[in-house]
């Protein structure tokens, strides 16, 4: 009897360890999809992209009501400028992109092979001005937040369509995925504390959006025309819990960017969008 | 049943003492650093339904209220607010006393102040 009982019980260690083992990244998104659908019932799938105003009507109405004319059209509009304005050898940004940049936004964050890293947008963008023999832009740069505010918004409607293939792949999204659930700070928070555990709730008068569709708006433009990358509000998220913000562009912020992302899939991208 | 009087007690005693404090200007240093974003920060996640000025609380923690009852040992509510990762690892109440957000005799004014509630 204690025997059989044993046996049974090692059986379903083992078998939870295999499950553990074969989980990857389709598997958590669907977890973390049930999760909300439980949590938060009801944000319809396609609200995701409204973070905090899908559960709140007025707030989503209000919002609505902002992007009829945004404030920020002319931020957009000099974001065009930087993207039409030829290269010093007659070349053009759109000519770096298929289709000229249109509905290519959510194929990124890539894992590119052959550099064995992530490639965010951003280094897409950079990479296409030393091709051309331009200078880079500057990780975090106002200037580099107008271009693509106006780039993504070429690929507005498309869906979100991060690909994790390959080992190097995997092993950049589970430290994404090691950095979004580990505690830090003075105030010891992971993210996942805030936007996953907590999901709806209040921080004083702040109500925590989900973290499915956080990545599929980027840059957004808050209090009208301040604007904001999405790296650069991990660095506020992190100011927050009073850990020390990490640098545009590193290694680990492009890697969570890549965790994030591929937890959006199937969103559609929507650039760029107002926030309070 | 016996338990109420004594609750009700509670409650009149820790109104009055606020009351009281109210009266003579002076707020209990406990309930400054419970308010204050940069000290305990408390009403970021607790309401404070016996306390009229804790206005716009968030909704992560439960309501601190009828605290003597809830914990008779005052040694228990100061360790939670210490170190709230020892009653519960997952919890998102940071731990004040563990990471020195808040110095010892900070703590233990909160812990007075939560106590009157
Ligand atoms: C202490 C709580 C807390 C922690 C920890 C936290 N956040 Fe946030 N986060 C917020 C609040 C509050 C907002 C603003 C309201 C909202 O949209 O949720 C926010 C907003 C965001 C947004 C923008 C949503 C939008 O649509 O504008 C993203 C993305 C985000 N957080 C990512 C992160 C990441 C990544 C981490 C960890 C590095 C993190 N957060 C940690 C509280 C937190
Ligand atoms: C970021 C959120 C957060 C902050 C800030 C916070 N708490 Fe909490 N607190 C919680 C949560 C969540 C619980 C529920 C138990 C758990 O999950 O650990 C809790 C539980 C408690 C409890 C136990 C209540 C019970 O009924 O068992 C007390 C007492 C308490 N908190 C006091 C405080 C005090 C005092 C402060 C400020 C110095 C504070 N908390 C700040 C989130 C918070």
């Amino acid at each position: 009897m204690m025997k059989r009982r044993l046996t049974a019980f090692l059986a379903g260690l083992l078998l939870g360890a295999s499950v553990g083992a074969h989980a990857g990244p389709a598997e958590d998104r669907k977890a973390l999809n049930d999760y909300y659908q439980q949590r938060l019932p009801q944000i319809k799938p396609g609200d995701y992209i409204y973070g905090a105003l899908a559960l709140n009507p007025d707030a989503k109405d209000q919002y609505d009501s902002i992007m009829i004319f945004p404030p920020f059209v002319n931020d957009v509009d000099d974001g065009r400028k930087i993207w039409e304005k030829p290269f010093a050898n007659g070349k053009l940004f759109a000519g770096c992109f298929p289709g000229g940049g249109k509905n290519v936004a959510g194929d990124y964050p890539y894992f590119d092979n052959a550099a064995g890293r992530v490639a965010t947008f951003e280094n897409a963008i950079n990479a296409c001005l030393k091709a051309n023999n331009e200078a880079e832009f500057k990780y975090g740069s106002r200037e580099m937040g107008l271009l693509t505010s106006y780039a993504k918004s070429l690929s507005d409607g498309m869906k979100v369509n991060v690909k994790v293939e390959g080992p190097g792949a995997l092993a950049a999204y589970e430290k994404g995925k090691q950095y979004y659930y580990a505690r830090r700070g003075q105030l010891n928070f992971s993210c996942a504390t805030c936007h996953i555990d907590y999901a709806g709730a209040f921080i004083r008068s702040e109500q925590l959006s989900p973290m499915i569709g956080h990545a599929a708006h980027w840059p957004e433009f808050r209090a009208g025309t301040e604007l904001f990358t999405l790296q650069t509000r991990f660095r506020q998220c992190n100011s927050q819990v009073r850990a020390v913000p990490l640098e545009f562009n590193s290694e680990e912020y492009n890697n969570l960017e890549y965790f994030l992302t591929y937890m959006s899939n199937g969103l559609p991208m929507q650039t760029p969008v107002f926030r309070k | 049943m016996r338990k109420m009087p004594g609750l009700l007690f509670g409650l009149l005693v820790g109104a009055a003492s606020l009351a009281v404090a109210a009266e003579e200007g002076k707020e209990p240093a406990g309930r400054a650093l419970a308010f204050d974003k940069a000290k305990g920060n408390c009403l970021a996640c607790h309401a404070i339904p016996n306390d009229p000025k804790a206005e716009s609380p968030g909704t992560i923690g439960p309501p601190l209220i009828m605290m003597k009852e809830r914990f008779p040992d005052r040694a228990k509510l100061r360790a939670q607010v210490w170190d709230a990762t020892m009653a519960n690892p997952r919890t998102a109440m940071p731990p004040f006393g563990r990471h020195q957000i808040l110095t010892e005799q900070e703590i233990d004014q909160i812990v007075d102040y939560v106590l009157s509630l």
